[in-house]
């Protein structure tokens, strides 16, 4: 009697692609030795070594489980339906199976990564952990570009990259993931088809994104370890409480005009980065790398030790940087290290730890407060075109500029008078009290500092911040005047 | 090569974290193309059953299997692999998850903790059955 078999999606590839077959059968066994007679691969898949039907392969007759009927002697009848369905095992693992459980190698990464596998610290096993570890990079800037391309060379099998700005001229002096041709491209963009290009048999997963409280937790739970390569203070702070509240190493790096940082902030096995500095610097104190600058190569040194430790994290190895702080001088070229320790009234490692989920790290450091002045202290200020308007329209202003000598020799305004903002005070009678001050600096952000420092000095006449620096003037004003 | 969004990857997650220590599981639907399968959502399987249901093993009977068959059907998709959380252990199938499984189907598995899932892989039956091989995740955002 013709019967007719549902054949599941996934064994369709052992019966011809075929998803219902008929066959001649008075039984449900005798149907399915009929099926299996004929597309002989898909035996196996049913039916154990002892030719019994295997514990997980379920068999319905009209919606029936033959078991609870006759089993394979169920009687079939003419038109009647059959369905193989599976049920779906789960179990833990035997701990011998997982070393067997890393992913393999294909001969062509073999070939690629045969200088790690001559090597018995890495080895066969060490490169299968490569491959299967998986690592998630804070930023794409300077630190990040080494970082990457070197992890992404040794075989790290998913790296995750988290940036959300676009790759700009005054970027590739440091930031070698990106090129020239990918100007205005957004960075992540850009550095996956660097990584790409440098080993395509790795995974890479981007996140455009600004790295906040809120997505923090859930990001870093993807990944295995978390390298910061972040310029700033508050999310500093997060990558670390972050990865102290999921448990993973922080590859910590910093770099600043000359002087570069590194270590690893594990709090499970040693110091995080509160041990070391439980308060941020007060906002300002410590210049930016667009401020103060950096020498371009820095990153780089700094970039490919954070690289070697996440590389030795994942092989296992035993003299990682836990504990240790190592400070590097560029310009005198010396490393110096220091012992860190833990401190056990750490506010989010320690043992009666207060921080238990993530802050504002803004507030925290102080930035908010910062970036919006008291109402009493209100600042003017005015836009680059509404500087160039008043300059045309001939109305009576001076305009001080409060950068350093040597960024006054890239560009400048016209008609400007420098005075550094650490001599604006000292040098306050210079600055006509009668005439209207529009003082400007390169963003905007030490000229809001000496305005304020000059009222706190006494200084009477009207001051005005100009929104943006000279780096708006040119934006907005005159393309001529260089942007750095 | 399974393709999945990151967001339906975060669901298996958040269901292995909540249903720790107990193993979570669940189907995932979508497509079979000439380039593996496209998952289009997931289909959590409820962990509501009997404390000796827990300890058989079998996390899908296929009762539910077919009532998520049918719910795929009516949105114009397939079963087209399975999830299911490994509470405190490697995110790698067992030789009992080996002996009950197909080809084809992708297989994934998270590891999981109290409080948060860690590593996460999708396997693929060796169509001789003889392993699994870890499977290619391809994340796409959504």
């Amino acid at each position: 009697m013709p019967v007719t078999i549902s054949i599941p999606a996934p064994l369709r590839q052992f019966a011809g692609g075929q998803s219902q077959i008929s066959v001649e059968a008075k039984t449900a066994g005798e149907a399915l030795d009929q099926l299996t007679s004929t597309h002989a691969a898909l035996r196996r898949h049913l039916f154990n070594d002892q030719n019994a039907l295997r514990n997980f392969v379920n068999v319905y007759l009209n919606d029936e489980d033959i078991r609870h009927a006759s089993g394979p002697d169920t009687p079939v009848k003419d038109g009647d339906t059959i369905m193989i369905v599976p049920s779906i095992a789960g179990g833990a693992v035997i701990e011998s199976e997982v070393a067997q459980s890393l992913p393999e190698l294909s001969n062509e990464e073999i070939l690629r990564y045969s200088r790690h596998l001559i090597m018995p610290e890495v080895g066969m096993q060490g490169q299968r952990k490569l491959k299967a570890a998986s690592v998630l990079m804070i930023g794409t800037g300077g630190l990040g570009a080494p970082v990457g391309m070197y992890l992404a060379a040794a075989g790290v099998g998913r790296i995750g990259i988290v940036d959300f700005d676009v790759v700009e001229e005054s970027n590739l002096q440091r930031q070698i993931i990106h090129g020239t041709k990918d100007l205005g491209r957004k960075k992540i963009e850009s550095a996956r088809d660097r990584l790409r290009d440098i080993n395509p048999h790795i995974e890479i997963e981007t996140h455009e994104a600004r790295l906040t409280s809120e997505n923090a937790l859930r990001l870093f739970r993807n990944y295995d370890i978390i390298v910061d390569g972040t310029d700033n203070f508050p999310t500093r702070y997060l990558v670390n409480d972050a990865c102290v509240l999921t448990g993973k190493p922080n590859v910590y790096g910093s770099i600043f005009r000359f002087e570069g940082q590194a270590s690893v902030f594990w709090a499970e096995k040693g110091a995080c980065y509160r041990c070391l500095y439980p308060e941020p610097p007060p906002p300002g104190l410590v210049p930016s790398c667009a401020e103060g600058g950096v020498l371009g190569v820095l990153p780089g040194i700094v970039g490919a030790i954070q690289a070697n430790e996440t590389i030795k994290i994942v092989l296992g190895a035993e003299d990682l940087m836990i504990n240790r702080l190592l400070l590097f001088d560029a310009w005198t070229m010396k490393f110096r290290e220091f012992k860190l320790r833990k401190d056990p009234k750490c506010p989010v490692c320690g043992e009666n730890a207060t921080i238990k989920e993530l802050i504002d790290y803004e507030e925290f450091c102080g930035v908010a407060a910062h970036q919006a002045p008291q109402p009493e202290t209100k600042l003017e200020e005015i836009s680059a075109t509404e500087l160039n308007a008043r300059r045309l329209r001939g109305d009576k202003i001076q305009i001080i500029d409060v950068r350093e000598p040597h960024e006054f020799e890239i560009a400048r305004i016209p008609g400007t008078k420098l005075i550094p903002l650490g001599h604006v005070v000292g040098r306050m009678n210079e600055i006509d009290p009668e005439v209207e001050t529009i003082v400007h600096c390169k963003g905007g952000v030490r000229s809001a500092k000496a305005i304020q420092a000059l009222k706190r000095a006494g200084y009477q006449g009207r001051l005005i911040n100009l929104k943006g620096g000279i780096a708006a003037w040119s934006d907005d004003v005159d393309p001529r005047v260089a942007k750095y | 090569m399974i393709t999945i969004a990151n967001e339906q990857l975060n669901e298996i997650r958040e269901h292995g974290v909540r249903d720790h220590p107990y193993e979570c599981c669940g189907l995932l639907l979508g497509r079979f193309s000439a380039e593996g399968k496209i998952v289009q959502e997931t289909y959590p399987i409820s962990n509501a059953r009997e404390e000796s249901a827990k300890r058989n093993r079998f996390l899908i009977t296929p009762e539910e299997l077919m009532r998520g068959e049918r719910y795929a059907r009516g949105r114009d998709l397939e079963v087209v692999g399975f999830y299911h959380s490994h509470p405190d252990c490697p995110a790698v199938p067992s030789q009992y998850d080996l002996e009950h499984a197909w080809p084809t189907y992708s297989y994934i598995i998270v590891s999981t903790t109290a409080d948060e899932a860690r590593d996460l892989f999708s396997w693929e039956q060796e169509p001789d059955r003889s392993k699994f091989n870890p499977e290619e995740i391809r994340v796409i955002r959504g």
